[in-house]
């Protein structure tokens, strides 16, 4: 793959204490930016992609040629508009689109890290993207945006930069994450590790790729994105490309053939041991005891003004996760605005076209930037 | 815009933290953030009300005002405003206990079940009250717990807490309430407007 030379990156020279224990310094962070920075340096906001995504937001991906993974909220005239605003979205570290992950070369080793790849947390991760700040030479972020695991980032990026951000929009995700979260990503990892090309995690050397345990894993986590009514509506049991069952394991079934499509275009694009390390940093996530069983104390020290966004369809970050965050906000005075969308789509709502969502993630965003924010 | 708005208004401090319980499409929020610079936030409970009040740039919470309450802390804010929904909750003395324990005051405006057109209404027609406020049959109303001026000053009593201002929209024209003139208020009153504290 010559995907490098498509991707912009920092180095990070500043060493970073990562919460395992570790320092790296001198580490790669791969980023990509739309719209332009304006003079006052005032309008930039910060995506954090979600497990999958990556740097490339909107526009077509240049390494999948597909459209970038917000492409229905991030764009010209769009919610996040990039006409107005200048979006920066960097790959989280342990990632496999050009920031420091496992699929990099050890320099002491001069062997690809695979499971030597230290662990990293979500805290490490917006410890990392901190650094985006000072090589654009902004003080202060307009915005700070993120759906499920970018959500996550938001709200540790507010808790560790209280006076970064001005808006922050944490979408579809959870201040800890829950047993049924932890269970859905253990068996992902479990499907992974249990491909015997895995081989702990050393395929690389080998030029073998664990396909079968990171498709299964794709599919297993895909069916949490969406909503038992939305499947229903969508494939029901309908038949794949035949007019009668056919008594065998082939996909008889529609949603069996879709699921095996979404696993198999998944490996192309993804690194197996990459999707253990950012599964691991999610399940780690906990910034409720990161505070001592309270939240509030998070948010105690920023002015921030929060927007809170739930789907009342999905089941794996459910709205009552969300007003958590509400409640916690509130219980210290924050500036903190809130709403439910209504959608059949499932966890998968925020990457979707769900017209409620997108008229009020600009609406919000329009509105608090005419407001001159300090 | 209600008429009612510019008499809540003129009830609260410049500058104050204001919550309104029920904030509809936002228009007294918005009013009180030009006429009187406070620092407002909404509750309500309709999906589409609340895009209507972000589209406004105004900070609302969606949800339900007799169970979200109680996310705020005590004394969070100086006035919390209920207008014309205190008779639609399911528990009324909880709500009003919620109002004050999260604001110093709170502004309750009620619409007058003791009004003399609800009167006649039932008494000639022996038909549960239509009115221009009150629009809803008594199947379909959202108004479970309607009552009159007099019955909040019962209320008052009975569940203690002060009325520290009432007054009476009659006609689009405010006038103060008190001991000698409610039996007139109660009976032409079409508004209970009422600045209560703990």
């Amino acid at each position: 793959m010559n995907i490098k030379q498509n991707i912009k990156t920092l180095i990070v020279e500043k060493p970073l204490k990562l919460d395992c224990g570790q320092t790296i310094n001198n580490f790669p962070l791969a980023y990509e930016t739309y719209g332009s920075l304006n003079n006052e340096k005032d309008n930039a906001i910060l995506v954090f992609h979600a497990l999958t995504g990556d740097q490339f937001v909107t526009g077509i991906n240049p390494v999948t040629k597909k459209d970038g993974w917000w492409s229905y909220a991030v764009g010209s005239g769009k919610s996040i508009d990039t006409d107005k605003y200048f979006v920066i979205c960097a790959n989280v570290i342990g990632g496999c689109m050009g920031s420091f992950g496992p699929s990099h070369e050890n320099p002491k080793t001069k062997k690809i890290y695979g499971t030597d790849f230290p662990v990293i947390t979500i805290n490490d991760m917006v410890n990392a993207q901190i650094n985006l700040l000072d090589f654009f030479g902004i003080k202060k972020l307009f915005s700070i945006v993120g759906g499920s695991m970018g959500g996550m980032q938001v709200l540790q990026f507010i808790s560790n930069y209280p006076d970064k951000a001005k808006t922050v929009i944490p979408i579809a995700c959870t201040s800890s994450h829950s047993a049924q979260n932890i269970a859905f990503n253990e068996l992902g990892r479990q499907a992974i590790t249990a491909d015997h090309n895995w081989s702990e995690g050393n395929y690389n050397s080998k030029d073998i790729v664990p396909d079968k345990g990171l498709a299964v894993a794709r599919m297993a986590a895909h069916i949490t994105y969406l909503s038992k009514k939305g499947l229903q509506e969508k494939f029901g049991r309908k038949l794949q490309e035949r007019d009668d069952l056919k008594f065998g394991f082939d996909a008889d079934f529609q949603i069996e053939s879709y699921l095996r499509y979404q696993g198999s275009v998944f490996v192309d694009r993804f690194d197996a041991n990459s999707y253990l390390y950012i599964t691991r940093a999610m399940d780690y996530f906990d910034l409720v005891k990161q505070f001592n069983g309270n939240l509030s104390e998070a948010f105690k020290n920023t002015k921030a003004k929060f927007f809170i966004i739930s789907f009342t369809s999905d089941w794996l970050y459910p709205t009552h996760e969300n007003k958590d965050i509400v409640i916690a906000l509130n219980a210290v005075g924050a500036n903190v605005g809130f709403v439910e969308i209504e959608s059949d789509k499932g966890h998968d709502s925020f990457l979707l076209n769900v017209p409620d969502f997108l008229k009020a993630l600009k609406n919000f965003l329009d509105k608090s930037y005419a407001e001159k924010l300090s | 815009m209600k008429p009612e708005y510019k008499i809540i208004s003129d009830l609260i401090e410049k500058d104050a933290k204001v919550l309104d319980v029920g904030c509809d499409d936002g228009t007294l929020m918005e009013f009180l953030k030009t006429n009187k610079n406070v620092n407002i936030r909404g509750i309500e409970i309709s999906k589409e009300k609340v895009q209507t009040c972000i589209a406004k740039g105004l900070t609302v919470i969606e949800g339900n005002a007799e169970f979200d309450l109680k996310q705020f802390p005590n004394d969070s804010f100086e006035y919390v405003v209920l207008g014309q929904t205190l008779q639609a909750f399911i528990n009324p003395e909880i709500v009003i206990k919620e109002l004050l324990r999260v604001g110093n005051k709170a502004i309750v405006t009620i619409p007058n079940f003791g009004h003399w057109k609800v009167r006649l209404n039932l008494l000639f027609k022996g038909t549960m009250p239509i009115t221009n406020s009150l629009p809803h049959d008594w199947y379909n109303t959202p108004n479970i717990h309607m009552c009159t001026i007099k019955d909040f000053f019962r209320f008052s009593k009975i569940i203690d807490f002060k009325i520290f201002k009432s007054l009476a929209l009659i006609n689009e024209n405010v006038s103060d309430i008190n001991k000698s003139n409610l039996i007139l208020k109660n009976l032409f009153g079409e508004l209970g407007i009422f600045l209560i504290e703990k």
